[in-house]
C-alpha cells in the first residue's frame, strides 16, 4: 500500500468557514481520513504547535492553508508550514488576497487598538489599559503575538503553489482540489484551481444592453429574480470575479461580492470593475457623470470587498514589519 | 508573590473555533498557582465597518465566524431593522427563524460529535491520534457516523435554502429576506426536520448511555474542579422559555432568581467590557456589579451564557420533547441552576432538540411559503441594537448611521466574549484540581482544556472589531486615448 498523504490544515486570521467547508463535502470527509493521515487541524484535532516544530522539511504532502496573515504568529506558523510542505496551498479567500480581514487595510492597528479597547460604547477603561506582547504577570511573563500594523495575503508572506478561492470555497470546488492533489493530476503552479471564466458569462439572468442611470441599494428595491442585477442599478462584482462559486449569491437574488476573486486575466479585481461600471454609466457629460458617481456608496469597500490586501493599491511582498 | 519558575503551554488549544492558549504557572511545590486562557488575535472588524453601508453589515459581519455567521448575519439583520426603524412582515420573521434553527443543529450537532464527543467516546487520556472525530465514528460505528453526517448536512442544506449559502448567507435586508421558499422546499425542509427530531431524541440517548452510564465520567462533571458559581444570562419569550431569535434578555443570579430582564435596545444600560493587558479579548461584566476581577458568586459580575447559561435563565423549552429532555437533566443535576461547567454539553443536546421541534413547527406553518417577505425602509436611518441567542451565547450587534446609512460606530459584543471571564476561572479551578505536585501529563493537559471546551467558545467571533475609508480616482479616456474627464469615488 501506498504510504498515506500527509495532510495539514491551518487557519490563521480566518473565520473557521473553511474548516467548516470541509466538513461539507459531508461522507467525502471520510475518503480524505481513509486517503490521508491528517497531522494539524486545530479546529477537529489536538496537535500542536509542538508536533509540528518536530517535523522534518517536506514531510507533509499538502498543507490547506486558511486565513490572512495579522500576527507574528500566523507569520511564524506558515513558514513552519512553508518549509515542511511540498505543497501549500492558499485555501479560501482570506489566504489568497486578505479576504474581508484585509479590510483592515483601510485603517491601522493604532486606531483598530483605540477603537476596540478605548471607544466602543460598552467598553470602560480608565486605565487606559492596551494588550501587551510581554505582560509581567505576577506569575510570569504573558506573551502575546505582535498584531502587525496591516494584513497580508499568504502568498505575501511564504511561497503557494496552489489557490482555492472563495468565501468559503464550495464542497465542489475543495473536491476538485482534493482530487487533483490525491490522483497527483496537477495543473501548473500558481493556478487557482475553479472556473477560467468569470461569473457573469455563466450568469443565467436576462441580460441586455448595460445602462446604469441610477446606483440603487439592494435595501432599496425589490430586484427582479430574472433580469441582471447591474442593470437593475445594483452593484454586481460578477463581471470580474471568477466563476465555480455555483451562483449562490445572486441565486438567491443578492449581488455578487466577489468572494471567488479575480477571474482569469484579471490583475486586480477592484480596479477592473470599477473600469467596467464606469463604461456602463449612462451619462451626457463630466457634470452628469459627477452626479452619478456621487450616488454610488462605499465604492472601496464594495469592489475590494474580498482582495484589498493584494489590490494594485497595496500589493507588494512583506519584507520585515 | 513570587515569579514561578515552572510553566505549562497549551499551545494551541484543539477542537475549538479560532485561536487560544493556556498558560499554567506551578509553583515550588508543583501546584497551580494561576492558569490563563490567552486570545492571541484581533481582527479588527468594529473599525473596518466604519464607512460601510449599513446593509451590507450582514454580508460583513457573518466573516466573523464561519462556524456560526447564522448568528451574526441575523443578529446584524435585527440590528438593521432597528436603523432603519422597519418592522418586516410575518414571514420575514418565520423565516430568519427558520434558519436560525437550523443553524442551531448544524452548530450544536458539530460541536457534540466532532469537538466534544473525543473526551468522552474515546476517552480524556486517550492518545491524541485518536482522539478525534474518526476515533468516534471507529468508536460508535460507521452507521452511527454516517447519521451523523448526514443530518449535519441536512442543516446546512436548510440554510442554504434560505440563506443562499450555508456558509455566509446572503438573505438578511432591513425589513425582510432576499427571498421567499417555495413550496418544494418547504416539503424537503418537514421532512428533514422530521428526521432532525429523531436524530436529536437518539444523540440524547447517546449522552444517557456514553456518559449518564459512566460513574468515573459523572463523578467527573458533578466534581469541584468543573463546577462555577456565575450569574446565567438567555433570551426568553413570554412564559420564560427559550428562544434564539427574538424575545427578552433575562438573567438569573447565581442562586437561580431573577436578576434583571430587559430589550435588546436596554442592552449598554447592563453591560460593560474590562480590558486586560494579557489578552486581545476582552471580559465583558455585569455593569451595575461591576468589575471584581476573575471571581465567582453573587458579588462577580460575570455570566454563563451559551446552552447552560440559557437553560439555567430560562424556566423551561417552548417545545414538549425538549421540555421533557430539559426536566430530566435539572432533576438528575439536582435542581437548578445547575453549576456543572461539563453539563454545557448536556444543555446543548437538550437545545438540539428545541431546535429541531421548533424547525419542525416552522417548516408546517401556513405563512412560511408566503412571498411577502420585505418591506422597504421609508425612514432614515439612526442606530439600532440587535441580539440573538447564538450557539454559545447572546450576540449583540449595535450600529450608528449617518442619514445616509453609512455605518458611523459599531459595536459587536459576541458570545463567547459574554462567557470569557467564566471559561477563565473554568480552566484555572480545572488547572488547580487536576495538576498537583508537579504531575503534568497529556491526559491532565487535555482534561484541563476540557474545561473551556465545555463552552464550546468561538474565538475566530471573539477577535473581531471591523473601517475606513479609500478615495479612489478614475480618470476616464476617450478611444484615442485622450482623458475626458476625473471621476472621484
Amino acid at each position: 500500500m501506498a504510504p498515506k498523504l500527509q495532510l495539514a490544515i491551518y487557519w490563521a486570521a480566518a473565520c473557521g468557514g473553511c474548516d467548516v467547508a470541509i466538513l461539507d463535502t459531508d461522507e467525502k470527509i471520510l475518503d480524505i481520513a481513509e486517503a490521508a493521515d491528517i497531522v494539524l487541524w486545530p479546529i477537529a484535532m489536538d496537535f500542536k504547535y509542538e508536533d509540528i516544530y518536530k517535523m522534518e522539511p517536506g514531510s507533509i504532502d499538502v498543507c490547506l492553508f486558511n486565513g490572512a496573515i495579522r500576527t507574528s504568529e500566523q507569520e511564524e506558523i506558515a513558514k513552519a508550514l512553508r518549509a515542511r510542505s511540498k505543497f501549500m496551498i492558499a485555501f479560501g479567500a482570506c489566504a489568497a488576497w486578505g479576504g474581508i480581514p484585509g479590510l483592515a487595510n483601510l485603517t491601522n492597528r493604532e486606531e483598530i487598538f483605540n477603537t476596540v479597547y478605548q471607544e466602543t460604547a460598552t467598553t470602560i477603561n480608565e486605565e487606559d489599559i492596551r494588550p501587551d506582547t510581554n505582560y509581567p504577570g505576577p506569575e510570569g511573563e504573558l506573551h502575546l503575538p505582535r498584531i502587525y500594523d496591516r494584513v497580508w495575503s499568504l502568498d505575501q508572506v511564504v511561497n503557494v503553489d496552489y489557490y482555492v478561492p472563495g468565501c468559503p470555497p464550495t464542497p465542489e470546488t475543495i473536491w476538485t482540489a482534493i482530487l487533483a492533489i490525491v490522483t497527483g493530476n496537477l495543473p501548473p503552479k500558481g493556478t487557482t484551481i475553479a472556473g477560467i471564466k468569470s461569473l457573469c458569462d455563466t450568469c443565467e439572468r436576462e441580460k441586455t444592453e448595460k445602462k446604469i442611470t441610477q446606483f440603487k441599494r439592494p435595501f432599496e428595491i425589490i430586484a427582479d429574480p430574472k433580469k441582471c442585477l447591474l442593470e437593475q442599478g445594483l452593484i454586481c462584482c460578477g463581471p470580474v470575479t471568477r466563476d465555480g462559486c455555483g451562483h449562490r449569491c445572486t441565486n438567491n437574488n443578492m449581488p455578487c461580492r466577489g468572494c471567488y476573486g479575480p477571474s482569469e486575466k484579471v490583475s486586480d479585481q477592484g480596479a477592473k470593475l470599477l473600469n467596467a461600471i464606469a463604461s456602463i454609466m449612462d451619462v451626457k457629460d463630466e457634470k452628469s457623470a459627477q452626479e452619478l458617481a456621487a450616488t454610488w456608496e462605499d465604492p472601496a469597500g464594495t469592489v475590494y470587498r474580498f482582495s484589498l490586501a493584494k489590490s494594485l493599491i497595496y500589493d507588494y511582498k512583506k519584507g520585515g514589519e | 508573590m513570587s515569579v514561578c519558575k515552572t510553566r505549562v503551554t497549551i499551545d494551541p488549544i484543539t477542537r475549538l473555533e479560532g485561536h487560544g492558549k493556556i498558560e499554567i504557572f506551578l509553583n515550588d511545590a508543583g501546584n497551580v498557582e494561576r492558569a490563563y486562557l490567552q486570545i492571541p488575535e484581533l481582527r479588527g472588524f468594529e473599525k473596518f465597518c466604519e464607512g460601510r453601508p449599513a446593509e451590507e453589515m450582514p454580508r460583513i459581519t457573518s466573516r466573523i465566524c464561519g462556524v456560526c455567521p447564522e448568528a451574526h448575519h441575523i443578529a446584524s439583520t435585527k440590528a438593521l431593522d432597528a436603523v432603519w426603524h422597519v418592522d418586516p412582515p410575518h414571514t420575514a420573521k418565520k423565516l430568519r427563524e427558520l434558519l436560525f434553527n437550523a443553524h442551531m443543529l448544524h452548530s450544536h450537532i458539530a460541536h457534540f460529535y466532532a469537538l466534544a464527543a473525543p473526551d468522552f467516546v474515546v476517552g480524556p487520556g486517550a492518545d491524541k491520534k485518536d482522539r478525534n472525530i474518526l476515533g468516534v465514528i471507529a468508536k460508535v460505528g460507521l452507521e452511527t457516523g454516517q447519521e451523523v453526517i448526514k443530518h449535519r448536512s441536512y442543516a446546512q442544506k436548510i440554510q442554504a435554502m434560505i440563506g443562499g449559502k450555508a456558509t455566509h448567507p446572503v438573505c438578511g435586508l432591513p425589513g425582510g429576506m432576499s427571498k421567499p421558499i417555495t413550496e418544494e422546499e418547504r416539503q424537503q425542509i418537514e421532512s428533514m426536520a422530521l428526521s432532525l427530531v429523531d436524530f436529536a431524541e437518539v444523540s440524547l440517548q447517546i449522552f444517557r448511555d456514553v456518559v449518564l452510564k459512566n460513574k468515573a465520567y459523572v463523578d467527573l462533571i458533578l466534581s469541584d474542579a468543573y463546577s462555577l458559581n456565575p450569574y446565567s444570562m438567555g433570551m426568553v419569550d413570554e412564559n420564560n422559555h427559550v428562544n434564539f431569535y427574538d424575545g427578552i434578555m433575562r438573567i438569573t443570579d447565581p442562586e437561580g432568581k431573577e436578576y434583571v430582564r430587559f430589550n435588546a435596545n436596554e442592552y449598554n444600560n447592563h453591560f460593560a467590557e474590562h480590558v486586560e493587558p494579557w489578552s486581545y479579548l476582552k471580559f465583558p461584566y455585569l455593569k451595575n456589579v461591576g468589575w471584581k476581577g476573575l471571581v465567582d458568586g453573587i458579588e462577580s459580575g460575570l455570566v454563563w451564557v451559551g446552552p447552560l447559561g440559557r437553560l439555567n435563565a430560562a424556566d423551561g423549552m417552548a417545545t414538549a420533547r425538549a421540555n421533557k429532555a430539559y426536566q430530566e437533566m435539572y432533576s438528575t443535576l439536582g435542581g437548578k441552576p445547575a453549576k456543572a461547567t461539563l453539563a454545557h454539553h448536556w444543555a446543548r443536546l437538550v437545545e438540539l432538540m428545541y431546535a429541531a421541534e421548533r424547525m419542525l413547527e416552522l417548516s408546517q406553518d401556513s405563512e412560511i411559503t408566503s412571498t411577502d417577505i420585505r418591506s422597504i425602509p421609508t425612514q432614515t436611518p439612526t442606530e439600532g441594537i440587535g441580539i440573538v441567542e447564538a450557539p454559545r451565547g447572546t450576540l449583540m450587534h449595535h450600529y450608528v448611521t449617518d442619514e445616509r446609512g453609512m455605518i458611523k460606530k459599531a459595536n459587536l459584543v459576541v458570545a463567547s466574549a459574554h462567557g470569557y471571564g467564566a471559561m477563565n476561572m473554568s480552566v484555572d479551578k480545572a488547572a488547580k484540581g487536576l495538576i498537583k505536585e508537579g504531575k503534568v501529563d497529556e491526559a491532565a493537559k487535555n482534561m484541563v482544556e476540557m474545561a473551556f471546551r465545555a463552552y464550546d467558545p468561538c474565538f475566530g467571533c471573539s477577535t473581531h472589531t471591523l473601517t475606513g475609508k479609500l478615495p479612489l480616482l478614475i480618470r476616464v479616456y476617450n478611444t484615442s486615448g485622450e482623458k475626458i474627464m476625473d471621476l472621484e469615488w
